[in-house]
């Protein structure tokens, strides 16, 4: 038992960021119907823009809260001007052809950001640096956390929280909402749709550098193609959760980190092994496609002609 | 129609063809010429990318739907070849050489091989299919850029097939095999693409909610393109594990994937003999880039897959039909600047102009409605 609540909370963690990634497939999903397949990618630029603040701004040596603030407002605020440019520079100009173009249009940026980070970057992982000072806190006498998934919970709930004060409590938010729905009805109450998409694609992308940050402060090695396999399980979590919905992002994230790590922890047991860990979630995905395709809390909306 | 004479002219055409090919791509040449060692091993590779291009345009060009996967399906012919030819090959060999002969023997359970490769490509292509195809479009890429990620994972910890360290495998493959079945995809998809099926599958692409109105099961379809693409992708999986003689699950990552994409997107989707120039090109590229100069530390060569992304954005941006779009190119357009006489004009319901010329509809899907560009709505 102890050991479950323990996987379990190890699989919370993961999932947290899973759900942060979630939220900008599923948001701008809502929104274009587009398969963001580059948004794994602006996670990966989150990481290393927060590597180089931290080590350009010297909050490498020291762990500190300020370097931690201000590594991952640094690489938000950088993830989200990125975000906004592959929406005006790729997107924008394909958005008026065949959804064929669009989905080809999103893979050649993800291959581009992807291969161009192995020509600056370089192939070789890097160790991001600590931000916050490692203790250990005993749960319930048993189990333990650590004090970066203290962080990781505490950051992505607060982001979450703040999506949902954005999204449900402000004007721009109702805007998103109303664009979301019916994109052409939205331009004729006077919504600057295209201003709302680059919104959302500044706050989606934010919030995957932020899971950036974030994943590296749980497991420290950043490499150019770390956003391919994490964008994917994310994608899968918003499928999962019902496409377009927000809470089901965070749902469908939380469920496959859980379900990943479990399938580390217990897997053997049933005669999987622990290195399948990366399956786990599309094996999830074809469950999800063939029982229930619009996802555990999506509804099922009539294509109209 | 062309007559029997004609086609059996083309069929000898096409044989010798291969023979001399392949006899240049040999060791020791054709009359004391042969192609480089180097450059044989390119149109080898050449030649496998064809029936890659060529049946994944089946599935992406004339279908509609969109596979980032084809190197799972490859990978799956390739590991499934390979298990027979290594395990049971020289056995089979043996018992048969008795039989037929030698020669044939070996030809017979390489070809045995093969079409195992295919089947159980074929089956893994419906197990991944029937529950993606029955959505719309979107699912599928996800679905195939995740299934051929858990196939290399299951094949990494296979140690039957070599597991990690990689699987050696007897070398069978010369370009006879490759040249023949390159063909023979490109006349099984144009075949496909021709008859009834080739409409249907067009017409899905096209438009769906459509086709399906006309009485078109779009999800039998779907599936039956699918299941076509990724056996011709086990097969080139087969071709390639025994011409490389050593498989390696780095083969098959989605890096192979996506430069299959690239092939048929620079072709042009929905195009046969693009997706062949397409493969040809894209094969040939890095070589020529490896040529030129390096600049600033990076050879073209290593920035290769930067050029390809790059190449694949502008073509979308620009062209987002590909560089031939839905045209083949060949000899008929001399034969019809034969047959026009001066001052004759097509007349027709497109106006007059060629169907090749006419713009592109454009449909968008604005607000989660495909709205379709000079179509009044009510």
């Amino acid at each position: 038992m102890d050991t479950f609540v323990q996987q379990l909370i190890n699989g919370l963690t993961i999932g947290s960021i899973y759900a942060l990634i979630a939220l900008g497939y599923t948001m701008v999903y809502g929104i274009l119907r587009l398969i963001n397949f580059a948004h794994g990618d602006v996670y990966m630029i989150g990481a290393f823009v927060g590597f180089f603040l931290a080590h350009g701004l010297g909050f490498a040596a020291e762990p500190s809260l300020v370097g931690l603030g201000v590594t991952l407002v640094g690489s938000m605020a950088a993830a989200a001007v990125i975000g906004m440019a592959i929406e005006r520079f790729f997107y924008k100009p394909v958005r008026k052809y065949a959804r064929m173009t669009t989905l080809i249009t999103a893979i050649g940026v993800s291959l581009l950001i992807e291969n161009l980070g192995v020509v600056i970057f370089g192939n070789a992982p890097r160790a991001f640096p600590s931000l916050v000072e490692n203790k250990q806190y005993a749960l319930f006498g048993r189990a333990t956390i650590d004090s970066t998934q203290l962080l990781i919970f505490g950051v992505s709930v607060a982001l979450m929280v703040l999506l949902e004060w954005i999204v449900y409590h402000t004007k721009v938010g109702t805007a998103m909402r109303a664009v979301s729905f019916n994109l052409n009805s939205a331009k004729l109450m006077g919504i600057n749709t295209d201003a709302i998409i680059v919104f959302t694609f500044a706050l989606g992308s934010a919030l995957a550098a932020a899971g950036g940050v974030l994943t590296a402060q749980y497991n420290p090695t950043i490499y150019p193609l770390m956003g391919i396999i994490t964008g994917l399980k994310a994608f899968v979590a918003a499928v999962l959760g019902g496409i377009g919905n927000i809470p089901g992002a965070v749902l469908g994230g939380l469920l496959i980190g859980a379900a990943e790590t479990l399938v580390v922890g217990y897997g053997q047991l049933v005669g999987i092994p622990s290195t399948y860990r990366d399956a786990v979630a599309f094996a999830i995905l074809i469950l999800v496609l063939l029982f229930r395709p619009a996802g555990l809390l999506g509804t099922t909306v009539q294509e109209k002609v | 129609m062309p007559s029997f004479a004609k086609r059996a002219a083309a069929a000898a055409v096409v044989v010798v063809a291969i023979v001399v090919v392949n006899a240049l791509l040999s060791a020791e040449g054709l009359f004391g010429f042969g192609v480089p060692r180097y450059w044989a091993h390119v149109l080898m590779l050449a030649g496998v990318n064809v029936i890659l291009a060529v049946s994944l345009n089946l599935i992406n060009g004339f279908t509609g739907q969109f596979s980032i996967g084809h190197a799972g399906f490859m990978a799956i012919g390739a590991y499934a070849s390979a298990y027979l030819t290594v395990y049971h090959g020289q056995a089979w060999e043996r018992q048969l050489s008795g039989a037929v002969g030698e020669a044939a023997a070996g030809f017979l359970v390489f070809l045995l091989a093969i079409a195992v490769g295919a089947v159980v490509a074929g089956l893994a292509g419906l197990v991944v299919g029937v529950p993606s195809l029955r959505l719309r479009g979107d699912y599928l890429a996800i679905v195939t850029l995740g299934f051929a990620e858990i196939i290399r994972i299951v094949i990494l910890n296979m140690d039957v097939v070599g597991g990690a360290t990689g699987f050696t495998v007897p070398g069978e493959t010369d370009f006879l095999w490759v040249g023949s079945f390159a063909v023979i995809t490109i006349i099984v998809v144009h075949n496909i693409v021709r008859s009834d099926t080739g409409r249907a599958l067009i017409s899905i692409r096209e438009d769906e909610l459509a086709a399906e109105a006309m009485g078109i099961n779009s999800t039998r379809y779907k599936v039956l393109s699918f299941v076509v693409g990724s056996m011709f992708a086990g097969i080139a999986g087969a071709l390639f594990g025994h011409y490389t003689k050593f498989l390696s699950t780095a083969d098959f990552t989605f890096i192979r994937s996506f430069e299959i994409i690239i092939m048929i997107v620079l072709g042009g989707m929905g195009s046969i003999t693009g997706s062949v120039l397409g493969a040809v090109v894209i094969t040939v590229l890095p070589e020529f880039l490896r040529l030129l100069p390096t600049v600033g530390g990076f050879n073209f060569a290593d920035l290769r897959l930067v050029i390809y992304s790059a190449l694949l954005i502008l073509i979308m941006l620009t062209r987002p039909q590909g560089v031939l779009g839905e045209r083949e190119f060949g000899f008929n357009w001399l034969r019809r600047a034969q047959k026009r006489p001066e001052g004759d004009e097509a007349v027709g319901a497109g106006g007059g102009v060629p169907i090749d010329e006419r713009p592109a509809r454009t449909v968008s899907h604005e607000a989660g409605e495909d709205v379709i560009k000079g179509v009044e709505k009510r």
